[in-house]
């Protein structure tokens, strides 16, 4: 069962760092994060990483395993050949602070910025009626375990750090669709603010997002596309605009 | 030393950032006061996002019949009436408002026809009562507050420029000590995960809100954060601890593969109509139906089955029994020669519903099979067994205000505290114990601070918490704190696991009393920059508490009670029913004593049928009939 697995681990911090070959044992069914764990407890005992739940629920261990932005705990080793190498790298969209760690204030930022959720006023607390049809569009992207995955992948600003500002990032952009398509949020225009305020316009839809999603949420296809094309039907269309500003629920499709 | 130390002063420094953390950081944000949320992990990773199945609360909105008095007596039924009354009567009243609530704040569960709110099934609750969001409820809690949170602190940022002026929440950072002057609470002392920076927070009221104690366990459903701080924080601040040899063992986690041993598989699975069999393909349940609860579960496959499509004529399965049943029921079954080939029994949901069904009612449990263990649940049988997933025990609360029994400003909610779930937890219960108990202790909280002022930290006692962070660095070729983490976990899980006897648990004391000597002489490499060695330090000093609280509270308790079996007392004796131990920290070691369960009262005691109590309780308390 067990196998040799090389390993080159990153380590450092945000100003200096190279990777480091390691040589450690791994078993049939092992992942990612549990060899890392190996290589802690037996070799580096302060090498850093971030880890939480271990079973994908929580998006704390996302990192960059041979290049390609991924949960740890949701990698198995027998993904990788016997003679291949595993190259562990921090996010690279985001400052490291120590090897595997990252510095993800960014998205509370953003967080931040996306204008919460408004209850109708005159709606008492369990008096709420709604169908599963309807709450399902925002479940979707309720399912979010916040990885970040997304936000590392997109290449708006995984090189472009001045982009950075006016971004918000496929994450939030999630999180807009969500309150836009809440059956019961009652704040106007969300759709318009996504591209005024947050940066849907700068997204050229490449669903690099979507291929990264542990949680498989159709990023692009059922919240960044609908929310581009009603932008675009609200704002050459005057009627529609004027519909929009009367009542919110313009509807998405 | 003092000098460069980055301090705080908030009104209200709430420690853990799970569910119970946030609504209790909510209630005082509301209230007007400051608030600091501290945790050890990013900010809404806490373990709450684990709970898959539901909230329970008695709204109706499936079966009408339910109300708060059905969800009580339940409650006690799983806790074998060794729950504090009052904790179990507050949360089953108020869990309905809770989950409300929630929808104010945007959360969106599972809707029925009518649109309401829908309700599962779970076991030991009469009717279907688990408010859900498919099968990431605790997800779905987590993210609503913190998003409400995040509303606030934009309301903050509106009207004072800053967001967190009222609320700010400092994340990966580790809490090391609770300051106390005067007798008093007077904040909390740490450090930052990121760099090892100390923080002290003056504040005269501090809320435990940290969870649980999983990882003092060699297989357990919980992350590495259930370390059990908040227990040995209250410990050593002179708070008590109340019945902590209660351990819920989760009767469905998977074990297989290796990597994933002990990792939840929710109740929901069997909530749904999945079945328990062993190798022999015996559905075993119904041979492990106790005479107390004979009256509620189907002695047959038909009725059981019959059960799903007719609730109010049949008797329910007994895969549903209360979660230490099950438990104990699995853990024969292996012990017996029947278990699968990785030591656990099958569990199957792929003959009741379509794969359509259960990848939408199932959904983070097909992830999590097909990823992790190469199965397909919609097809084939899962294979599970015990997992350790809860603390019943935890710190004594005033049930009203959520005060810790023994210090003054100090609270605690959610797994932390003690006294609500008695020997045994219902599943669902827990997410509606921490929003019930968190708000409460927000509310206490306020209350304490509105009416005490200040309470200012004195320079010797930053000495003292700073001193103590500093000593794993200072010590060279000592213990390894890794090594002294697996060696705990397998005294606990060999010596003080589901089945306990006499022999194994002194066997285990004296062993714990051993690694704590030893754990004084741990060194650490490399230095305070996100270094996972320096936190175990800590850490581990934490669960040896516990576990010694456990391992002792464990010995002197001669009866098999909900998440407590004594090979050497296997049966449940009214006498004990009457007794809690309280676990208190003298400094040197943990000290237990017996203290009297408080009774019953007439109004309580009257909702059970006398016939059903005769089973629980003595017959001079069936005589007085409760305590007025």
């Amino acid at each position: 069962m067990a196998r040799t697995l090389k390993l080159r681990i990153w380590r450092g911090n945000d100003e200096d760092g190279a990777l480091q070959d390691v040589t450690v044992e791994g078993n049939n069914g092992e992942v990612v994060l549990d060899i890392i764990h190996r290589v802690q407890a037996t070799q580096m005992g302060d090498l850093a990483v971030r880890w939480n739940c271990k079973a994908g629920k929580c998006g704390s261990c996302s990192m960059e395993i041979n290049g390609k932005p991924r949960l740890a705990c949701m990698t198995q080793i027998s993904a990788y050949g016997d003679d291949e190498v595993i190259t562990i790298t921090p996010l690279r969209a985001f400052p490291v602070i120590k090897d595997l760690v990252t510095d993800v204030s960014f998205n509370y930022k953003k967080a931040m910025e996306v204008r919460a959720y408004e209850h109708p006023a005159d709606l008492k607390p369990g008096e709420a009626r709604m169908q599963q049809v309807d709450v399902e569009r925002s479940q979707e992207f309720r399912k979010c375990i916040e990885c970040f995955l997304c936000q590392d992948t997109c290449h708006v600003i995984r090189d472009h750090e001045e982009n950075k500002k006016s971004f918000a990032g496929p994450r939030f952009f999630i999180r807009i669709a969500e309150l836009d398509m809440h059956p019961l949020d009652t704040l106007r225009n969300r759709k318009q603010t996504a591209q005024s305020e947050h940066g849907l316009g700068m997204c050229n839809i490449t669903k690099c997002c979507t291929e990264v999603c542990p949680e498989h949420i159709r990023i692009t296809d059922n919240a960044i596309i609908p929310m581009k094309e009603r932008v675009v039907d609200v704002k050459y269309d005057p009627l529609r605009w004027l519909g929009s500003v009367i009542r919110k629920r313009d509807g998405i499709l | 030393m003092t000098a460069n130390l980055e301090r705080h002063k908030y009104d209200i420094v709430v420690i853990g950032a799970g569910g119970a953390g946030l609504r209790a950081a909510l209630e005082a944000r509301e209230a007007g006061l400051t608030v600091a949320i501290v945790c050890k992990s990013l900010f809404g990773k806490a373990h709450t996002v684990m709970a898959e199945g539901g909230a329970a609360a008695s709204m109706g909105n499936v079966n009408e019949k339910d109300n708060w008095m059905v969800h009580f007596r339940d409650t006690m039924r799983g806790g074998k009436f060794l729950n504090h009354y009052r904790m179990a009567e507050l949360h089953a009243k108020e869990a309905p408002d809770r989950i409300w609530e929630l929808e104010t704040w945007g959360a969106l569960f599972d809707r029925t026809k009518e649109g309401k709110i829908s309700q599962r099934n779970f076991g030991g609750h009469e009717y279907p009562r688990l408010a859900h969001v498919g099968d990431r409820t605790g997800l779905e809690l987590i993210r609503t507050m913190q998003q409400r949170i995040v509303a606030l602190q934009q309301v903050d940022a509106r009207e004072t420029g800053n967001p967190e002026t009222n609320i700010r929440v400092f994340a990966e950072v580790t809490i090391t000590e609770i300051l106390n002057e005067n007798g008093k609470v007077a904040g909390a002392y740490g450090y930052r995960r990121e760099n090892g920076a100390e923080v002290l927070f003056e504040a005269p009221a501090v809320v435990i809100a940290t969870g649980g104690v999983g990882k003092t366990f060699k297989i357990t459903s919980n992350s590495w954060e259930g370390t059990g701080d908040g227990h040995a924080l209250a410990l050593k601040s002179g708070a008590n601890l109340v019945d902590m040899e209660f351990l819920q063992f989760h009767p469905t986690g998977m074990v297989w593969p290796l990597s994933v041993k002990g990792i939840l598989v929710t109740e929901s699975v069997r909530g749904e109509g999945g079945i328990l069999t062993n190798s022999l393909g015996e559905r075993f349940m119904f041979k492990y139906i106790p005479d107390v609860f004979k009256n509620q579960y189907a002695d047959n496959e038909a009725e059981a089955d019959r059960w799903y499509i007719d609730q109010d004529n049949n008797r329910r399965p007994p895969e549903l029994l209360p979660r230490d049943e099950v438990a104990r029921a699995i853990n024969s079954e292996v012990k017996a020669g029947r278990g699968t080939e990785h030591g656990g029994v099958f569990l199957d949901v792929s003959k009741r519903l379509s794969a359509e069904i259960i990848k939408k009612r199932l959904p983070s449990m097909w992830h999590q099979f097909y990823e992790l263990a190469g199965v397909d649940i919609t097809k084939e049988a899962m294979e599970v067994g015990p997992t350790c997933h809860y603390v019943m025990g935890g710190v004594e609360v005033n049930p009203d205000t959520a005060a810790a029994v023994g210090v003054e400003g100090l609270f605690a909610a959610g797994e932390v505290a003690g006294g609500m779930h008695g020997s045994n937890r219902l599943g669902g219960n827990s997410l509606t114990d921490l929003l019930v108990f968190g708000r409460r202790a927000g509310m206490g909280a306020v209350a304490y601070v509105k009416s005490h002022g200040a309470n200012p930290v004195s320079d010797s006692t930053i000495v003292k918490a700073a001193t103590r962070i500093a000593a794993p660095f200072t010590r060279v070729g000592g213990e390894n704190a890794y090594s002294l983490h697996q060696e705990l976990q397998e005294i606990t899980h060999n010596l003080v696991g589901i089945i306990r006897t006499r022999a194994e648990l002194v066997e285990a004391i004296e062993k714990i009393a051993d690694i704590r000597k030893r754990s004084a002489n741990i060194s650490v490499t490399g230095d305070r920059m996100f270094n996972p060695g320096f936190h175990l330090a800590f850490d581990l000093d934490n669960m040896l508490l516990v576990a010694e609280s456990t391992a002792k509270s464990a010995l002197l308790r001669e009866e098999s009670r909900g998440g407590h079996t004594r090979d050497d007392f296997p049966g449940m004796n009214p006498t004990w029913r009457q007794v809690n131990h309280i676990s208190s920290f003298d400094g040197t070691q943990v000290n237990i004593k017996a203290q009297s369960l408080p009774v019953l009262p007439k109004e309580l005691f009257d909702l059970f049928d006398v016939h059903e109590l005769e089973k629980y309780m003595t017959p001079q308390e069936i005589a007085k009939g409760g305590s007025n």
